[in-house]
């Protein structure tokens, strides 16, 4: 849930961003259409007239050569969305920039507008580049870590429009028991969200982070109506469809954060650092309670993108995969002695012992956690 | 050096991290007689610089050596700060102890040395967190010492002999008894492990224990811990003894730590007094004493000076004139601190007294929630601070004023005599 604090994954981003912009500030500013690459889109098939090309802008001419409506995409490594057109008619042209530095990217036709598409291997070739993505690995990585943040994006709609639809029916009793299972594939994936930066302070600030003549709008606010005031009135009911809009937002756009093995590393360590400072000591779900929901998604979340990353951990680092393996089995079977029915005890049921043991089974994790990402990287 | 199995994980554990690594000490502060230089009032701190790469001399000034018989910071000169950690032991998996005695060792042996932990602070790899936490970068070795313990519960805890050393547990690592008057927090009391970080500067200290309790996260975890600050006990005669928060000067006649015979009569464990492991090293009791400062404040001169038995402005002994005189201990109240507790009211027997005070602020009534954080080393707990506390708790005139409110007690190892060994080594090796 930190708003303002500027997450590795954003860093990472605004790095990635620098040298897109020096790769283009380096090349006139051409979009002649000499230098444009010809994509013929067909229903069965995706020819690029060049596969290789210099780093910098390039303009893709697409002409959808088949039957039904397409689109195309180039993916950067780890199928980070580099650029996208969609809507492209039967017959029809439309041109597609994209900023590449150098690596290796893939140019994608998706007739129908669905499914993996019909792909293209290109390299970009010339300024400095993506050369850390060299491990095939660590990009296979990437790409089952972009598909897994989608498919919980994916997830949450549903789920939080369900939340949203009790709170809208007034229904409080059926709003509070959708609340926290709504936050669960926001909660395995954060620091992805949060790399987006806008996105978060809508839907997950809590009262505290809140700016002066900021509104408080997403979950924590809709929480506080239910538990503290017992109450979902009109205002609520409004924040309640603004929360599902957010959620569809960051469903629309996280295909596109940049992700890279390093920021799946630093991102699994944050979302534990999520857990050390806000969720052991009960200041996340304040009025619910239902902090241990989090903590699961937070812990969940931060294995599954060390478990695509373990094949390369453990090849370059072998005690350090021991010793995660041995400290997630220890945190997920110390939560898992907190299940209760569906859920989870309540944290203000959590006595301050139990508290400590969290504590220290998050820290055993967390510190070994916080050297995946110079294992895998180096 | 040693452990090749320490986990790549672990900050002071990479290899190749051993060698000696550049000094954080880019000056050279006050020498190790800064105690009795400070106290003497020629207060110049002669700060010779040096060339920031100009590599350390082996045991400069302000460095106090770790490696040697006994541990460092028992009979060391008293440095100016104290942090003080007691730790459980979170894994019942001797191995990683072991492993992390090892790290902690290296590490130690870093600090007090004035080096960085590890692969330092700054040099390491950008997409890693640094092995140092970074505090105490530029900063002298401030004379930091770091001294290791063993705790009751290390041998033991709740019928479960944990690491299979049960059998090795000295005898005069006892239990201690409930004592009247005893208030005891379990929070702030216990600990299977102590570290005892004392230093000059209170970043050194504070540095210490924040990188020690790091390494050790998934293999220990900080039980409670106390800064100190004010030593209230001298082991240097010679210095000006400190006063405690109750303004009197406390410890006059204490164990000098240039005293051989006294330090091998009353704090060195000898051989045959129980397991050879503990040959040479001492048993640690630590006891936070709060302090009623506010009814202690209000009480009168006299009242208070009858507490000690000793004038409030010299600590003269009632009945003479200067701090140091023989006592005449019958001109002293029968119930006054000083009578009770010295060693011709117990036989002789003597404790090495290495305290601090304390303040943590004000508790939730607006008091100042300060005291002694008492710290004593005895070559047999049994027959140094059990006998004396029980006296002193019975009848000491200063239990108006005061309320114990931590207890633990610990087997302080020998010391490490050369690289490569390991706190612990001889229990647990």
């Amino acid at each position: 849930m930190p708003a303002r604090r500027l997450t590795a994954v954003s860093v990472l981003a605004l790095a990635a961003m620098c040298t897109a912009v020096a790769g283009c500030a380096e090349k006139k500013a051409s979009s002649s259409s000499d230098d444009a690459v010809a994509v013929d889109a067909g229903d069965s098939a995706c020819k690029v007239s060049r596969t290789s090309f210099p780093a910098g802008p390039v303009d893709l001419a697409v002409h959808n050569t088949g039957s039904k409506v397409t689109e195309v995409y180039v993916y950067g490594p780890g199928d980070r969305i580099v650029a996208e057109r969609e809507n492209i008619g039967p017959g029809t042209r439309a041109v597609v920039t994209a900023q590449l530095a150098a690596g290796t990217y893939e140019i994608a036709c998706k007739p129908g507008m669905k499914g993996d598409g019909i792909r293209q291997k290109v390299t970009v070739t010339g300024a400095a580049g993506a050369a850390a993505q060299a491990d095939p690995r660590l990009a296979s990585a990437v790409a089952a870590y972009r598909a897994y943040v989608q498919q919980q994006a994916d997830l949450s709609v549903p789920a939080v429009r369900a939340f949203a639809d009790a709170v809208k029916a007034g229904d409080v009793a059926k709003a509070k028991a959708l609340y926290a299972p709504s936050r669960v594939g926001w909660e395995r994936t954060e620091p992805v969200a949060e790399s987006f930066g806008d996105i978060d302070p809508k839907t997950d600030l809590r009262e505290d982070g809140l700016e002066p003549g900021q509104q408080w709008t997403g979950w924590h606010r809709l929480e506080k109506a239910l538990w503290k005031d017992g109450k979902a009135g009109a205002e609520e009911k409004a924040l309640a469809d603004r929360l599902v809009a957010d959620v569809q937002d960051w469903r629309a756009r996280v295909g596109k954060a940049d992700i890279t093995a390093t920021s799946m590393a630093n991102g699994a360590k944050e979302l534990l650092d999520e857990v050390a400072t806000g969720k052991v000591t009960g200041e996340e779900d304040r009025y619910s309670h239902t902090d241990l929901y989090d903590v699961n998604g937070n812990v969940e979340g931060a294995q599954k993108a060390y478990e695509l990353l373990k094949p390369v951990a453990a090849a370059k680092d072998p005690q350090l995969a021991a010793t995660l393996d041995r400290e997630f089995a220890t945190l997920r079977s110390l939560l898992a002695g907190y299940r209760q029915g569906d859920g989870y005890r309540s944290y203000d049921k959590v006595t301050q012992q139990e508290r400590k043991q969290f504590s220290d089974a998050v820290n055993a994790l967390a510190e070994p956690l916080s050297r995946l990402a110079s294992a895998v990287a180096r | 050096m040693d452990a090749p199995q320490a986990p790549a994980a672990d900050p002071a554990g990479a290899p190749g991290r051993d060698a000696p690594r550049p000094s954080r000490r880019a000056v050279i502060g006050w020498a190790g007689a800064g105690v009795a230089l400070g106290a003497a009032g020629a207060g110049t701190v002669a700060a010779a610089a040096r060339g920031g790469d100009a590599p350390a001399p082996a045991a400069s000034a302000g460095t106090v050596p770790f490696h040697g018989e006994h541990q460092a910071g028992i009979a060391t000169p008293v440095q100016d700060r104290l942090h003080f950690a007691a730790f459980d032991v979170t894994t019942d998996d001797r191995a990683a102890l072991v492993a992390m005695l090892q790290r902690w060792t290296r590490a130690a042996a870093a600090m007090t040395a004035g080096r960085e932990v590890g692969g330092g602070a700054v040099d390491g790899l950008a997409e890693a967190p640094p092995d140092d936490t970074g505090e105490a970068l530029g900063l002298p070795a401030s004379r930091l010492t770091l001294t290791v313990g063993f705790g009751p519960t290390l041998f033991e805890k709740d019928g479960k002999d944990r690491f299979g050393i049960r059998a090795r547990r000295p005898e005069a690592l006892v239990d201690l008894p409930h004592f009247p008057g005893d208030s005891l927090d379990p929070a702030r009391s216990g600990g299977d492990l102590c570290v005892q970080a004392c230093a000059d500067d209170p970043q050194v200290a504070v540095h210490a224990i924040r990188n020690l309790a790091r390494i050790g996260m998934g293999t220990v975890s900080v039980r409670w811990s106390q800064l100190g600050f004010g030593k209230t006990s001298s082991t240097t005669p010679e210095a000006q003894t400190p006063r405690n928060l109750m303004g009197f000067k406390d410890g006059t006649h204490n164990v000098a730590g240039t005293d051989a015979k006294a330090l091998a009569d009353h704090v060195w464990a000898a051989p045959g007094d129980g397991p050879a492991w503990m040959d040479g090293g001492s048993y640690l009791v630590a006891r936070r004493i709060r302090m009623h400062i506010e009814t202690w404040d209000r009480s009168s001169l006299k009242e208070q000076e009858d507490v000690f038995g000793r004038t409030k402005g010299e600590g003269a002994p009632y009945g003479r004139r200067r701090e140091h005189d023989a006592p005449d201990l019958s001109a002293m109240p029968a119930d006054s601190h000083v009578r009770l507790a010295h060693p011709d009211s117990n036989g002789g027997l003597m404790i090495l007294r290495r305290g601090y005070s304390f303040t943590d602020g004000t508790d939730g009534l607006g008091r100042l929630d300060a005291g002694l954080f008492f710290l004593a080393y005895q070559r047999d707990t049994r027959r140094a601070f059990v006998p004396l506390q029980r006296r002193l708790a019975a009848h000491d005139a200063l239990n108006e004023y005061i309320q114990h409110v931590g207890s633990a007690h610990f087997a302080c190892p020998p010391g490490v005599r050369k690289p490569g060994e390991w706190w612990g080594q001889a229990l647990l090796g």
